[in-house]
């Protein structure tokens, strides 16, 4: 399957995991923070601040780029809390204001004064991870050669890492109650930079790699699904940086191949693109099988309350049934139970639980209750008959409207309930329609 | 508990810092307090000086900026003027005396962390920057959710819990921070009766340790039953005092009589730069 896999191909790899995980850190706390924008946000303004450093320095070195994006960064948060305050904008509005003019004004600067920098807009899109493995830094004895790249993202995931670790407790008070945070002496919005200067610089340094557009992605998608698997900040820490690892190597894998499984012979895609749908597919899986919001689990829960009030049913049909003195304890077919339950795979199978659980027993070509199953079901009956008791009584329902409620109620009535209701109802033998209540302890 | 009696004898040594405008026994003094938000004044020239030991509301209409008066007091809303001293010295450097409690709904409660999560939270003053809060702190933490009844919900995400429990966990977190001042605001907004008779037993805890507790409250009905001194605020003090003398029908009729009192007309012709 990987048969074309070289050490040129571990090198993008790597590079794109290393890129993707030091934005999943800062992200957490953008997606915890409701400020997902922020990213999108600064990893435009930066442009005015990589342009600036250039002009100011004349060269493409990295470091004066990467100090004029964070200082730019930096502003782009405080003229967006400046906005939103004084100028009664909310905080999408301003941000909104503040990235679009800072990267307009970088894109004018570049056109003025940079013309002759090689500046290509597709590469600022998509990056150039592709030839990554290309710039290499030598280093031990001379053989070992390592690409800049992942020397520059690998330190940034590092710097990330002291940041988020040192102040785990500062940023979690400070994200989630920043009141709180400040009058203890945690600045919140000291804080707030600190986090808006990291996302800058880490904004910048994955840029080079793999392009804007996987940034903005790697920043939000990894530590959104994390979220939707886990209620702890850690794990959601932790997952959202497996998710941004495991991308990269989907990402790379897909690009490569992915283009032949539809026909496309000798052909190969961007990686920086395909690992941008990669974060989009784990999301989509993540929010297919997260155990609180997930589609699937969803699923399973409305399927497993259905069974649950399908055999609730089928005791109480039974029981209804075979409780008049001519049909007891006669099985009941199929059939009979047809007339009032819908069928169905889920008739199938609560029948097929029941057995199996011991509660009814197949004879005759029909079913009986068992002991075991007849108690259950005076439980429910119970509880019907005593909710229409006590909705005529209290409610000042008539006898015939409340058939259906009570069906409903029965479902999810506990004992507590049902104590309640014997006491409010004073005990009753028979419920409005004349039918016995059956006790349960009979 | 130790390490805040320390600071607070300290401050009565070091007694003449504001002379004598800001008597070292006093817990909480405001003096001249002036907030405005986007230029519109919501508290003119408040002076106030809560008494020791004592459970303290604070009662106004809607807008009178009952929540603003807490949050200049330590600092979280800009004061246009004014002083505010905690036992005589400036609140920057008597963090430690107050605990606040900020409004339910300020939170997010989706966010990722445990109900011990957010008590421990009260501990970080004490665990300093950087370190992890250690296993004292961690003690302390479960023994506050024990005091509000809600140990056995310490590990649960705190969006399962219900409104009056995510109440109890904001309390349990104050009783966490070890304070000599509690600033609460509005604890029994919207809390089911249990909770709100937790949160009364609670208060009588804090009073009997000798704490000093501001409340912001909303429930006339209960006033007179649940604290000691009252604070009636509509932009200004309209009165101040034991709830027994101050809390009359004429104050009231006063402190929540007719919106646009003069006062608030001004402050709208200020924000809106319409001077007549």
């Amino acid at each position: 399957m990987l048969d074309w896999w070289q050490t040129y191909d571990t090198w993008i790899v790597v590079t794109g995991a290393l890129a993707a995980m030091s934005c999943a850190l800062p992200g957490t706390y953008l997606v915890l923070r409701r400020m997902s924008m922020m990213g999108d946000a600064i990893s435009h303004a930066v442009l005015p601040g990589i342009v600036i450093a250039f002009l100011m320095t004349k060269s493409l070195d990295s470091l004066p780029m990467f100090l004029g994006a964070i200082v730019i960064g930096i502003l782009t948060a405080l003229l967006t809390q400046m906005i939103r305050r004084f100028g009664g904008l909310d905080e999408g509005a301003s941000m909104g204001v503040v990235f679009t003019s800072l990267f307009a004004v970088g894109l004018i600067l570049i056109r003025v004064a940079a013309d002759h920098v090689d500046l290509d807009p597709s590469c600022v899109l998509y990056g150039a991870i592709e030839l990554v493995p290309l710039d290499v830094v030598t280093a031990g004895e001379g053989n070992l050669e390592i690409p800049r790249a992942v020397l520059y993202n690998g330190g940034m995931l590092l710097v990330n890492l002291l940041f988020v670790g040192l102040l785990w407790k500062e940023l979690k008070i400070s994200a989630f109650d920043p009141d709180l945070a400040t009058s203890q002496g945690f600045s919140a919005d000291m804080m707030h930079y600190a986090l808006m200067a990291l996302v800058a610089a880490t904004t910048v340094t994955a840029f080079h790699a793999v392009g804007s557009i996987l940034v903005i992605a790697m920043l939000i998608v990894p530590p959104a699904a994390a979220y939707l698997l886990t209620d702890r900040l850690g794990r959601m820490v932790g997952l959202s940086l497996v998710i941004a690892g495991s991308s990269s190597f989907l990402g790379h894998w897909w690009a490569v191949e992915g283009p032949s499984w539809f026909g496309f012979e000798r052909m190969e895609t961007s990686t920086s693109g395909m690992i941008a749908v990669a974060t989009g597919f784990l999301f989509l899986t993540a929010w297919m099988f997260s155990p609180r919001h997930g589609l699937i689990s969803r699923w399973i829960s409305s399927f497993s309350l259905s069974l649950r009030i399908m055999r609730d049913d089928v005791l109480g049909t039974l029981y209804r049934i075979t409780e008049t003195g001519s049909t007891a304890s006669r099985p009941v077919s199929r059939a009979q139970l047809r007339e009032t339950l819908p069928g169905g795979p889920v008739f199938g199978t609560a029948l097929w639980q029941l057995r199996v659980g011991g509660r009814i027993d197949c004879r005759d070509g029909g079913f009986v209750l068992t002991p075991r199953g007849e108690k259950s079901a005076r439980k429910l009956i119970r509880s019907h008959r005593l909710w229409e008791g006590w909705m005529v009584e209290k409610m000042g329902l008539r006898p015939d409207h409340v058939h259906s409620t009570a069906e409903r109620l029965e479902h999810i009535t506990t004992l507590e309930m049902r104590t309640e209701l014997e006491r409010q109802a004073g005990e009753p033998e028979h419920d409005p329609h004349d039918r016995q209540i059956p006790r349960e302890d009979e | 508990m130790v390490l805040a009696e320390d600071k607070l004898s300290n401050a009565r040594r070091h007694r003449p810092e504001y002379g004598s405008d800001h008597p070292p026994e006093v817990p909480l003094s405001i003096h001249d307090m002036t907030v405005a938000y986007h230029r519109r004044p919501v508290l003119w020239d408040v002076d106030l000086d809560f008494p020791e030991g004592q459970l303290v509301s604070i009662v106004g209409p809607n807008g009178a900026g009952k929540s603003t008066l807490l949050k200049a007091a330590i600092g979280l809303v800009p004061m246009a003027s004014g002083r505010v001293t905690v036992y005589g010295r400036p609140f920057a450097k008597q963090r430690r005396l107050v605990g606040y409690v900020p409004q339910r709904e300020s939170v997010d409660w989706d966010f990722p962390v445990s109900a011990l999560d957010v008590v421990l939270m009260g501990r970080y003053r004490r665990v300093g920057w950087f370190l992890p809060p250690g296993r004292v702190h961690r003690d302390a933490a479960l023994e506050a959710l024990n005091k509000v009844g809600m140990k056995d919900y310490a590990s649960r995400q705190i969006s399962q819990l219900s409104g009056g429990q995510q109440q109890r966990v904001f309390l349990a977190r104050a009783l966490a921070q070890e304070s000599k001042i509690y600033l609460m605001d509005e604890p029994f907004a919207g809390v089911d009766a249990a909770t709100e008779k937790a949160i009364v037993a609670l208060l009588h805890e804090l009073r009997e340790k000798g704490c000093t507790v501001v409340v912001v409250h909303h429930d006339l009905q209960t006033v007179k039953q649940y604290f000691d001194h009252v604070v009636l605020l509509n932009m200004r003090v309209v009165a101040t005092g034991p709830t027994e003398a101050v809390f009359t029908e004429e104050n009231l009729k006063k402190t929540y009589g007719g919106r646009l009192t003069l006062l608030s007309e001004a402050a709208h012709a200020i924000a809106t730069d319409k001077h007549p």
